[in-house]
């Protein structure tokens, strides 16, 4: 690992000040990505400003009866917030399906949006990727790509965004609070994280040197009744093969409105608008559910090994809604 | 806390360790400290503090072998850096017992032969410990039905909440039975 600065950054305009002044230092959250990369050779910061001690480790409750999470609050402390819980029960279940005890109680939120894909050739560095050293190449194209992505992928990368509490932050269409060098300024969910395109490089629509402070959960009353369902490996501590954040408004055997995105399918926590949308007004039956996952997944461009994600996401969407219409 | 000048234009060469003066607080003994900023929580307590109780297995945050509390929560040594924690309070498994009293989770894997070759269990006890807090304080799991209900500590809430420990010997059945005796 290569030497580097520390310091300890006392609120967030002295943090982003401290990158401003050192292009080459980095932000340090709860470093369960960062120093692991930095151990494998794929980040080699000139400095690492430590944004942990910064007053935004509370979880506020706005006058809307929305929700500011700051940015420094530990995954687990978001994961058993009392308010998080009634409310977006998605969003605690989906930081809780992800990681272990341990790792969610060093993690914090602004860093669990940041981390970086978990695609091999990315965190190789005697492989090529592109996201890691533009114009390398991709070898997970041709090579190991079973679980990466069957989405808006590009030529150039094929990873996937490995959170699952995005997945729920997306559904939720939260709101990301960023200081930067211009001041300060906030990015919707989804919005916040990209596509690759030509560009895999960068994960999301950040800046140099912003920092993100809180998130943002406006209200949703009927997110009370929410799921999040996430298909794995193993069945604990690993990556989502597929998973499906949803909330589901029904009154009288009717989608009112509801709310769906979908992990392990995307180099972004993907919304699925298109389902959606043709959820709104339909009936709420098996039937509907399995059009509406079909019309969203019919963009899917799954490639050589993970064509089996499209009908596992399609399940996991039906399956999710189903059990939501029946507990209601 | 001291550190090296990092005024723009006064770098430190790249090639240099950077060295920081704290004070670690383990087991709670008070160390004087001088570190490199690149040394893990896990390289100090091993190296320098002569802890070897906490193992090194993956050095990767994925083995739990590393597992010590921070302020009482359970966390990899192994991924924090030491430079970040100089007012933290730390315990690691030659903190939990009581003199010459095992911890009652020591004892209860004494009694339900709950190890082989022994590498993962000082991980498995310190996590254990931080994981029993967690649960007497309410926190839910991925495997509670109702996030929003008071999780009941069965077993598949004990594998649940300690698959951050692998243990390559294959003595989850027996660490289960140590764990849920303690937790009832």
């Amino acid at each position: 690992m290569r030497p580097f600065d520390y310091r300890r950054a006392e609120d967030a305009r002295s943090a982003v000040a401290a990158l401003d002044e050192r292009p080459d230092a980095m932000y340090l959250g709860g470093g369960t990505n960062l120093v692991d990369l930095m151990r494998l050779g794929v980040a080699s910061p000139e400095m690492l400003v430590d944004v942990t001690r910064i007053s935004s480790s509370a979880i506020e409750e706005s006058a809307d009866g929305g929700l500011l999470i700051g940015a420094g609050v530990r995954n687990s402390d978001l994961a058993c917030d009392p308010l998080v819980r009634l409310r977006h029960p998605m969003l605690a279940e989906s930081v809780l399906a992800g990681a272990s005890g341990q790792i969610r109680n060093m993690a914090t939120v602004g860093g669990n949006l940041l981390q970086r894909t978990r695609c091999s050739y990315f965190q190789d560095i005697s492989k090529p990727c592109n996201k890691r050293q533009p114009g390398s190449g991709c070898p997970a194209r041709e090579g190991d790509h079973r679980n990466l992505a069957i989405i808006g992928h590009s030529s150039d990368c094929v990873a996937t965004h490995p959170s699952d509490m995005a997945v729920a932050l997306a559904a939720l269409g939260a709101i990301v609070h960023v200081e930067g060098r211009r001041g300060s300024r906030t990015v919707p969910m989804p919005g916040l994280h990209r596509l690759p395109g030509d560009e895999p490089d960068r994960d999301t629509v950040l800046e140099a040197g912003d920092l993100i402070t809180a998130v943002e959960v406006p209200a949703l009353s009927f997110a009370t009744r929410s799921h999040y369902r996430k298909v794995r490996d193993r069945a604990s501590f690993a990556f989502a093969v597929v998973s499906v954040a949803a909330a589901l408004d029904v009154a009288d055997g009717v989608v009112r409105d509801c709310r769906i995105a979908l992990g392990g399918v995307a180099h972004v926590p993907w919304r699925a608008e298109i389902a959606e949308e043709a959820l709104r007004g339909s009936a709420a039956t098996a039937t509907e559910f399995t059009r509406a996952a079909d019309l969203e997944l019919a963009q899917a461009r799954p490639l050589r090994d993970n064509g089996f994600k499209v009908p596992l996401a399609r399940n996991v969407l039906v399956r999710t809604l189903i059990d939501l219409t029946e507990a209601s | 806390m001291k550190s090296e000048p990092n005024t723009p234009g006064q770098e430190v060469p790249v090639s240099a360790p950077v060295m920081v003066d704290l004070r670690l607080s383990v087991n709670r003994d008070s160390y004087p400290i001088t570190v490199d900023t690149r040394e893990t929580l896990l390289d100090t307590l091993r190296e320098r503090l002569d802890l070897t109780g906490a193992k090194k297995g993956c050095d990767h945050g994925q083995c739990g072998a590393c597992t010590v509390l921070v302020d009482g929560r359970r966390m990899k040594a192994c991924l924090a850096l030491t430079v970040t924690l100089d007012d933290r309070e730390i315990t690691t498994v030659e903190g939990l017992a009581d003199g010459d009293t095992p911890h009652p989770l020591q004892a209860a894997f004494i009694e339900n032969d709950a190890f082989q070759c022994g590498y993962c269990t000082p991980g498995q006890l310190c996590s254990a410990v931080g994981m029993l807090a967690e649960a007497s304080a309410g926190w839910p799991s991925s495997v509670t039905a109702d996030v929003t209900g008071e999780p009941r500590l069965d077993d598949e809430e004990i594998r649940e909440r300690m698959s951050g420990n692998l243990c390559r010997c294959g003595a989850y059945v027996n660490i289960v039975a140590a764990i849920g005796q303690v937790a009832r």
